[in-house]
């Protein structure tokens, strides 16, 4: 999906015409803060319209321009949402075009087939797709193996193998086959598909509240009271001391107390937060598992594609006494020119970089491997070669040629098993020649990135189905605290469920069905596109990518989504004070000239100390929405040292900030003529 | 301030450190239901109590259950006391033939009691027989004490406990806290009291005849027992009506400073008490040093403008310009300023010097510690529970900028938290605030005032802060025995007892259930420097900038006039 930038024209526009709309009550009482501004500025309104009438030329110019900046504000924040959601429904319109109404082919129990639109598909339906038709609806391979087109969804425009059984049988409505033909089992009903939960996702149709968000609102709510009661009394107060304060003076009091900036900024926060894990082909199923991402203390990763490059590959040889390393590379790389897996390769790719050049003579005959034998090879003519684990090649040759195996060869299997690698001995005509190292490799850079999420004060776990030996070397090389070696499905969920009794947040990555468990159990559970239906289900968020590494980007999403909350939240409660300093002062002149040493920002004149006041408040919102859209500069560091900065920047500056705007724009307005 | 202040200023905050702990130990162990010292004298009389009250000790009470038992207990302790003052003339131990007492007054006087406040719209030794002051009043000194302090004590465990349903149980609390905190600190207490001086007797009052030759009557009682209370309870409420200032209540220098010292010292141990509980020393200290910090730093203010006093005073001949009146000779300006800062520090409400004679920022100090809700050791119990509640905004708030969901001490801090605290804020505000309107506003309110304008105001507001704060201490000059301020007044404090422990109950009710999640390098720190400063600003952002307003048109507004030399009659 396209990266916009923030002041993208195209999203401007609806933005604007969605910023009047969003003036309807109906909207505003969503949200507390901004409605008693609404309120406010239709109160000052119509003190303007009075002002006119009664032809108090300085005073209607006065609540005029209070009136119309309040308006402004109400605008800013409407501007502000409108902005993260236009985001947000430009990636939906992208995707609507791949939910078009297709033709099915039903298959009935009987055999027979029949076209139906995809519309009419109800789960537990049967359809066959073949090349070059769309897949109707979301489903599960039962049949075939087919290359499918997934662009639609995940932008990625590879091909993608989706095949019946196993953990890559789940399909996607929309997506196309590209070869071959399957058949699949509907697995949703319409109007219920996932993409149709991805265009809700993305359009903020469904998006609810989260809890932390609700819990803010409760919580600027009742600064909003508070602050109510504060400016309602005031006018009390002032009689008593004979002062008459004007409503568009108090309206503007109370909209620079309450919380105004993080109240307009609080929902555009949370909406791009959503955008920005959807940017990275990330899909979260509900804004909970956002702020989840942002808790989590333990991250499980699975060590195959995770943090190591998925297969083994041979990395050096050991030859025995007697034999050079270039023989045991020939004998090895003969012995696997037939091995087509991963690891059969590598070995034949490490004797070529070796410079050894290994050719199979016409009428080799192949011994694959066998579950029985453990050991695969070929016999030329006379000449017999295997290479296996060290048990099987040990009574191979025991019966070949009731030979042993030399204490060199023993040596190097140890010293290849201790370091976390797999060692393969390679024999010849019932003699042990040497020994291949096969080793996991760890992906480059990964051990950085432990390090990163250390700082974060998580812990990374890694599951393998390795044996303890090779998972703790493996462990030590790619930096993570601890292991599960050995694991089975029923350990994974285990292990998750001991550390949430421990009052710890898991998070993890699966695609398999086996995981599903895991997935479901888990906090946060990144589930691979690739995956089965089932896990699909199970998980709280899907990768397009299928990268199961991008968990960690989810986590600092989820933190950085909390951080932006929070430090405009502190920064807008910091501003309060400047305003104070600049209105009581402002309310009081004529009475209590006294208190005009409070006026420390040397205002020109009450009302346009008021009126620089609510024009910073209202600015400061459209000053700040790249940033809530952006979200706040994450750096992985200690909860200390990302607090440390923070209250710095946001609540420090909060303070200060306001004191210099107010008295910039005070300056200006004056020099302009406002007041 | 003299170089003897700062040295007994300093003697003052090392005093209070060196209690702290061990009284937060033996509190601690107290409220566990752990052996201690006095346990083996103890536990019979407890468990005999139990016994007679139908108490099962062992049951684990919700929230809810905790909350209305402490009602209905406090609205029978009030019912009770009214009834006493109602009848006072037809009671014994009526010596000096005190008259029938008002209805709204009893009203008034009972609530007060009953609410920790203490605030007194009449003066006690022309109205209150003994039967009255020891049974009716000196009662709920200890009630309303352990009231508050069974609060705090449910908050931390509701703090402390893991996926627990109850807070524990409200009679065990209440009588733990008066049989092994209480009465023995008290019993020492008062028998220190009577080696100072203090007189401790039933006497009909004595009629002298003054060395000037005039007649004098002078009130008798039992003061010591009363004052030990009052001022361990933080209750303030005193035997005479100049309170602290009168040579009975306080004869000597070092009662003075050992009065101040034991106003402080059960919100003091509380504070270690929570620090222990949850296992977090390092956080109870944290909490301990803002409140220290917030408290030198409004003596120090308080008492910078007590010297500098009225700059008026030099321009009319006084040798010095600080601030004597209203202040006991005996005391100085220091000791008055401390008194005044620590009485409203915490929620006692004792005075030894009038507020109302302060310079308009020395009474801003006393004034602003009220509306922070008296949090700096605060009210015996409602301290701690006050300071609690913007110790979870400052988590709320500051706690999303690490990037967690908020947590304390390992509890996830969500809206059904968030809505308790602010309820109770905005009543808070709502009480001060709107009865200050009213008042202001109301000619019923207004013909109490003796002035004008600006300090006029500054009474009203005043009154209005000490009650709901339930401190109890006032700007003398208002008259506050009429229906209207005695019944509103009398709101005010209700609204500030019981709507502030209800919320926090339910807030320890919430806490309890949760799961503990272990805190590490990436959640929030709640010790430290860096959570100390944050702490105090969101008490001062959100505390004071809430009456910021009023406190503009009172005592800063009366600051500037003073400082240009304006007069009011």
């Amino acid at each position: 999906m396209n990266q916009s930038s923030i002041w993208n024209p195209a999203l401007i526009q609806p933005a604007i015409r969605d910023a009047f709309k969003k003036l309807s009550p109906r909207v505003q009482i969503k949200n507390p803060v901004m409605f008693v501004v609404e309120i406010g500025s239709a109160l000052t309104s119509i003190s303007f319209v009075n002002d006119l009438i009664h032809g108090q030329g300085r005073e209607a110019l006065f609540s005029g321009q209070i009136s119309l900046w309040l308006w402004f504000t109400v605008l800013f924040a409407n501007f502000a949402e409108a902005m993260a959601e236009g985001r947000g429904k430009a990636q939906a319109e992208n995707l609507k075009k791949a939910r078009l109404e297709t033709e099915a082919v039903l298959k009935n129990k009987d055999g027979s087939t029949k076209k139906v639109p995809s519309s009419q598909l109800r789960k537990g339906d049967v359809v066959v797709v073949i090349a070059g038709n769309i897949i109707p609806a979301d489903g599960t391979v039962i049949d075939g193996v087919a290359s499918v087109d997934e662009s639609a969804i995940t932008g990625e425009s590879a091909p993608v193998i989706r095949e019946s059984g196993g953990d890559r049988s789940a399909v996607t409505g929309g997506t196309m086959v590209l070869s071959d033909q399957i058949v699949v089992q509907i697995t949703t009903n319409p109007g219920e598909s996932f993409l149709d939960r991805m265009i809700a996702m993305v359009e903020g149709a469904v998006r609810q509240k989260t809890p932390n968000e609700i819990a803010l609102n409760i919580l600027l709510a009742g600064l909003t009271i508070v602050f109510l009661l504060a400016t309602v009394t005031l006018k009390p107060f002032a009689m008593y001391a004979n002062t008459q304060v004007s409503l568009a003076i108090l309206v503007s009091l109370l909209v620079c107390l309450i919380p105004t900036t993080i109240g307009g900024l609080l929902s555009a926060i949370g909406i791009a937060g959503m955008d920005r894990l959807v940017q990275r082909n990330v899909l979260a199923m509900s804004g909970r598992a956002v702020e989840a991402a942002g808790d989590i203390d333990v991250l499980l990763l699975d060590k195959t594609g995770t943090i190591t490059i998925g297969n083994r590959m041979a990395t050096r040889f050991y030859p025995a006494q007697g034999f050079t390393e270039k023989e045991v590379a020939e004998v090895a790389a003969i012995a696997s020119l037939s091995d087509l897996t991963p690891e059969g390769r590598s070995i034949v790719t490490l004797a070529e970089k070796m410079g050894v050049k290994a050719q199979l003579s016409p009428g080799a005959e192949i011994v694959p491997f066998t579950a029985e034998t453990r050991m695969s090879g070929v016999n030329v003519g006379d000449v017999s070669i295997r290479k296996g684990a060290l048990d099987s090649v040990k009574n191979w040759i025991k019966t070949t040629s009731k030979g042993t195996i030399p204490p060199e060869v023993d040596e190097a299997v140890q010293i290849i098993a201790k370091q976390g690698g797999t060692p393969l001995v390679v024999a010849k005509n019932g003699k042990a020649i040497g020994v291949i190292q096969l080793k996991d490799i760890v992906k480059p850079g990964i051990r950085d990135r432990f390090e990163r999420i250390r700082a974060m004060g998580i812990t990374t776990i890694m599951i393998t189905g390795d044996n303890q030996l090779t998972a703790t070397a493996i462990a030590a090389e790619a930096g993570v605290d601890d292991f599960l070696a050995e694991a089975k499905p029923e350990d994974k969920l285990r292990l998750i469920k001991n550390y949430q009794a421990e009052g710890r947040m898991v998070a993890m990555s699966g695609d398999g069905t086996n995981d599903a468990p895991a997935l479901a159990q888990s906090d946060v559970g990144l589930v691979m596109n690739t995956g089965t239906q089932a896990a699909r289900e199970a998980g709280n968020m899907i990768d397009l990518d299928s990268d199961p590494t991008k968990i960690i980007e989810i986590v600092e999403i989820g933190k950085q989504l909390l951080i932006t909350r929070g430090s405009l939240t502190t920064f807008s409660i910091a501003n309060d004070v400047a305003k104070y300093f600049a209105i009581i002062p402002a309310i009081f002149a004529a009475t209590l000239p006294a208190l005009g040493a409070l006026n420390i920002m040397g205002l020109k004149s009450p009302q346009s100390a008021v009126l620089s006041a609510v024009i910073f408040n209202a600015l400061i919102i459209i000053v700040l929405v790249p940033l809530a859209l952006k979200g706040v500069e994450y750096r992985p560091q200690s909860a200390s040292k990302i607090l440390q900065r923070n209250v710095l920047v946001y609540g420090l500056g909060g303070v200060i900030v306001p004191f210099i705007g107010i008295k910039i724009i005070d300056v200006i307005i004056n020099a302009v003529g406002l007041v | 301030m003299t170089s003897q202040d700062y040295i007994q200023f300093a003697l003052f905050v090392g005093m209070l450190w060196l209690i702290t702990k061990p009284l937060g130990i033996y509190m601690a162990k107290v409220f566990d239901g752990t052996k201690t010292f006095l346990s083996p004298l103890l536990a019979p009389v407890e468990k005999l109590i139990y016994r007679i009250l139908g108490v099962n000790p062992n049951e684990d009470q919700a929230w809810t259950r905790y909350s209305i038992h402490l009602l209905v207990f406090s609205a029978i302790g009030c019912a009770f006391t009214y009834a006493i003052l109602r009848l006072q003339h037809h009671l014994p131990l009526n010596p000096a033939g005190m008259g029938v007492i008002s209805p709204h007054l009893a009203f008034n006087t009972a609530m007060s009691f009953t609410t920790n406040t203490n605030w007194q719209s009449y003066s006690g030794e022309s109205t209150m027989s003994y039967l009255s002051q020891m049974v009716g009043l000196t009662f709920h000194n200890f009630t309303s004490a352990a009231v508050g302090i069974s609060v705090a004590v449910a908050l931390i465990r509701g703090i402390s406990r893991k996926e627990a349903k109850g807070i524990g149980n409200f009679w065990v609390d209440l009588i733990r806290c008066h049989l092994y905190v209480l009465l023995p600190l008290c019993i020492v207490y008062a028998v220190f009291l009577i080696s100072q001086g203090m007189i401790q007797n039933f006497s009909s009052y004595v009629d002298v005849t003054t060395l000037e030759g005039a007649k004098q009557t002078i009130a008798q009682g039992p003061v010591a027992s009363q004052v030990a209370i009052k001022m361990l309870g933080t209750n303030g409420g005193g035997f005479f009506n100049a309170n602290a200032a009168h040579p009975y209540e306080n004869p000597t220098p070092l009662s003075n400073f050992i009065q101040m010292l034991s106003i402080f010292s059960i919100g003091s141990a509380l504070v270690y008490m929570l620090g222990r509980k949850v296992k977090n020393l390092k956080h109870g200290w944290a909490v301990w040093v803002t409140m220290t910090i917030l408290f030198v730093g409004g003596v120090l203010i308080a008492a910078h403008y007590e010297y500098q006093g009225n700059p008026a005073y030099t321009q009319l001949g006084c040798s010095t310009p600080a601030n004597m009146e209203g202040k006991e000779t005996r005391f100085g300006i220091f000791n008055s300023s401390l008194f005044a800062t620590v009485t409203t520090d915490a929620s006692c409400g004792a005075v030894n010097s009038m507020h109302d004679s302060f310079t308009p920022m020395g009474g801003f100090v006393p004034l602003l510690n009220i509306m922070l809700s008296e949090i700096i050791f605060g009210g015996v119990g409602s301290g701690l529970y006050g300071m609690l509640s913007y110790i979870l905004l400052t988590v709320f708030i500051a706690g999303l900028m690490v990037g967690r969901t908020p947590e304390y001490l390992g509890k996830k801090i969500e809206g059904r938290e968030i809505k308790y605290v602010m309820f109770s804020m905005i009543i808070f505000a709502l009480s001060i605030l709107g009865f200050a309107a009213w008042g202001s506003m109301d000619p019923a309110g207004l013909a109490g005032l003796s002035n004008p304008v600006n300090h006029g105001f500054s009474k009203i507001l005043y009154a209005y802060t000490s009650a709901t704060g339930n401190n109890g201490s006032a700007f003398a000059g208002l008259n506050a025995n009429t229906p209207f301020w005695n019944l509103t007044l009398a709101f005010a404090m209700y609204f500030g007892r019981f709507f502030m422990m209800i919320p926090m109950l339910a807030v320890a009710g919430s806490l309890a259930k949760k799961r503990i999640h272990p805190g590490g390098e990436g959640t929030f720190p709640v010790d430290g420097a860096l959570f100390i400063a944050l702490l105090m600003g969101v008490i001062i952002m959100v505390g004071a900038l809430t009456f910021f307003p009023a406190l503009a048109l009172g005592p800063i507004a009366e600051h500037f006039e003073m400082l240009q030399g304006h007069f009011f009659k």
